[in-house]
């Protein structure tokens, strides 16, 4: 950002400074996340950087860990792997046919008490995860579906839902309610006016609330920590034990895997929001 | 149209009004149909738990359950002098059937956290009343011990009568109620809980300052820097936003451990000595950064999407009417953003005062907050009313903040990436 020439030195010291304060924090902010990918091929079992590997020295890298990640004796991180995954794909895709239709609802011009209802069904978001925690853990064990996948699939959707609804409201609110309209005039079925014309318009707002939910059930570890048993451990899970009893290289190992993880999901969300504020016709 | 009677019809012979009423009558149960899936699978699943929580935070029918002949006895008996010898009589019928079954232990336990050595007054009992003959209990039972003579005791049973309690609550913050029935404070040495609520705010107001501080400058740099620029600046709030939350704690013990990078470079630069690193994990310090850092997107983009509705030529406008660059900013700027200060401040605060994972993880013993107490309960006291009475007074309290929330922003206002 440059700065017009008659600007007043006193002033342009305060901009570099400025300039200077923003700096510290982005580097705050995304350095972080930059120190666990080099000290994942650490070949030493140490989290610092050795000696060799501040002098670039190829020995001192190596891929131990990653491979201990996959073949390891005994290693938890394959069947935590597969119960995320599971999980979190059952999960995104009940919070997204709950959410969205929840949303269609909502947007409707005619919902009585909209209000209250949306309050209710964005409570998982504020309420505190450890509340949430407890009181779904009490329900689960009533019902008997405490160590179970089914458990904490429905718990994972109780805190994804919200995302989709307001994403998904968020698009239906530039929504023209008249191509439905048209639709309707021209002997489309409501079923087939969904399917043809609202979905796919709207998609990108499900696809991105669901990218939340996914993100959200794959991430979330603290209700987990009460519904799971040891059949249903996830990765968060083994990372928070991990992190407890001993930090070792091979939870970088799998941190990296992660980080990469969330650099895909941002590109697609950020493809996803793009689109859909083209599709919206906000032009910026 | 009918001139008759001056009403307008529809083809079916129905007022327009009518006509109307129905279909919006239609439309409403049709958009509630769209909801009702979900609305009743959180109300099932959800908030009848949560209201379950309150139900086990006030249970106490345990005693009530174990001596209903005393109870029953005691409800004509004001509690003055010592009880008539009904109420002897049906204390020994019921503790004879409790000893029998093998849970007297239970009562034991509850009736000694009502009034201290109890514990040891019921065991003798329960191993002398098996010689008791039958009639005058009163004079045999005031004969196993003298302090069945205490009228004291006798009013410790009375007062865990009710079947509800809110001793649980007063436990949470550091107060129970005395023999008298007085709401008194635990002595200062055990007062734990109230440090922890006051540490849980400390921490959620401190995080959310230090929040506002860093995000407030570059929130503003992304909302005035041309688009292309901003864009890849706006990956470093958002990669962040989207990394796992245990993937973020990690990389903080690896930075804050005391052979990590940041004492590292405190050595190098000479701030510290090689021998006396900082221990800056497992204490405030380590929660205060790590949490800091974890919340930040959350305030930068409410921040952004509000800084980037300000149109630039206001601060212009206020700079050509001779205002100095920091008089306009704190007269035309500043009041423009306070929406997204709102809206920035009570999200990280909201999500800061319920923080768990972090704190557990890089807080140590005296950075551990009352999520972290609520989980110890769960898992390890396995004292869930008491998990639950803690749990409700933090979801008020959140309640309280969320209720304000809406009242200066609005709910419909919560932006997300």
């Amino acid at each position: 950002m440059a700065l017009p020439k008659y600007t007043e030195p006193h002033y342009r010291i305060w901009h570099y400074f400025y300039l200077l304060v923003c700096g510290c924090v982005f580097f705050f902010l995304i350095a972080p996340l930059f120190v666990i990918f080099p000290l994942s091929f650490n070949a030493e079992e140490f989290l610092v950087f050795s000696d060799g590997m501040k002098r670039l020295d190829p020995d001192a890298f190596s891929l131990r860990w990653y491979k201990d990640m996959i073949y390891g004796t005994k290693n938890p991180w394959g069947l935590a792997a597969r119960n995320s995954f599971i999980i979190a794909i059952f999960a995104t895709l009940g919070s997204i046919i709950l959410g969205t239709l929840a949303a269609l609802g909502l947007s409707s011009r005619h919902m009585p008490y909209k209000g209250l209802i949306m309050a209710i069904l964005i409570s998982p978001m504020i309420v505190p995860l450890i509340i949430s925690g407890v009181a779904i853990f009490f329900f689960m064990a009533k019902v008997g579906l405490a160590a179970t996948h089914l458990g904490i699939i429905l718990a994972h959707i109780i805190l994804g839902t919200p995302f989709v609804v307001i994403t998904v409201t968020a698009t239906l609110s530039g929504f023209d309610h008249s191509i439905t309209r048209a639709a309707s005039s021209l002997g489309s079925s409501p079923y087939n006016t969904f399917m043809k014309i609202t979905l796919p318009l709207i998609l990108p707002g499900v696809i991105s609330g669901g990218l939340f939910a996914f993100v959200t059930s794959f991430d979330e570890v603290v209700v987990v920590l009460f519904l799971a048993g040891l059949d249903n451990t996830t990765i968060p899970i083994q990372m928070w034990t991990g992190l407890r009893e001993q930090l070792s290289p091979t939870i970088l190992a799998v941190a990296t895997c992660l980080i990469i993880l969330s650099v895909l999901i941002l590109l697609t969300a950020e493809l996803l929001r793009r689109r859909s504020e083209r599709l919206r016709g906000i032009n910026r | 149209m009918s001139s008759e009677t001056g009403k307008i019809l529809t083809t079916d012979g129905i007022p327009l009004e009518e006509s109307l009423k129905q279909a919006e009558k239609k439309n409403k149960i049709k958009a509630f149909l769209l909801v009702a899936p979900l609305l009743l699978f959180l109300i099932i699943t959800y908030m009848i738990p949560i209201g379950d929580m309150f139900s086990r935070s006030i249970d106490d029918k345990m005693v009530t359950n174990m001596l209903p002949k005393t109870y029953k006895a005691m409800e004509t008996w004001d509690g003055k002098e010592l009880p008539p010898e009904e109420v002897f009589e049906a204390f020994y019928l019921d503790y004879k059937i409790l000893v029998k079954n093998k849970t007297a232990g239970k009562l034991q336990t509850q009736l000694n956290y009502e009034k201290n050595g109890f514990k040891s007054v019921l065991k003798k009992l329960a191993r002398k009343q098996k010689k008791f003959e039958e009639g005058n209990y009163k004079e045999q039972i005031m004969k196993v011990h003298k302090r069945w003579r205490n009228v004291e005791y006798w009013r410790a049973i009375k007062r865990r009568a009710p079947s509800y309690t809110y001793s649980k609550y007063l436990k949470g913050v550091d107060m129970y109620s005395n023999e008298d029935g007085k709401i008194v404070q635990v002595s200062e040495d055990r007062r734990i809980h109230r440090i922890l609520w006051i540490r849980t705010v400390e921490v959620a107001f401190f995080v959310t300052l230090f929040c506002f501080l860093m995000a407030y400058p570059i929130a503003h740099l992304l909302a005035t820097l041309p688009m292309k620029y901003s864009n890849l600046l706006m990956i470093c709030v958002l990669l962040p936003f989207w990394t796992s939350l245990l993937v973020r704690t990690a990389s903080w013990m690896i930075l804050l451990q005391q052979q990590g990078i940041v004492n590292d470079f405190f050595v190098w630069t000479g701030l510290v000595a090689n021998d006396n690193r900082p221990e800056m994990m497992y204490n405030k310090t380590g929660t205060y950064v790590a949490m800091t850092q974890i919340l930040l997107p959350f305030m930068v983009l409410p921040l952004y999407s509000v800084m980037k509705t300000i149109s630039p030529s206001l601060m212009r406008a206020g700079k050509s009417l001779g205002a100095t660059p920091a008089v306009a900013f704190f007269k035309v700027y500043f009041p423009l953003t306070i929406p997204g200060i709102g809206a920035g401040c009570l999200l990280v605060f909201i999500l800061a005062i319920g923080y768990y994972i972090t704190p557990a993880l890089v807080g140590g013993a005296s950075g551990t907050l009352i999520s972290n107490q609520i989980a110890y309960h769960m898992k390890s006291t396995l004292d869930w009313s008491f998990a639950s009475a803690m749990g409700l007074m933090l979801l008020t309290g959140v309640l309280a903040i969320y209720w304000i929330y809406n009242k200066l922003v609005g709910v419909d206002n919560i932006k997300l990436g």
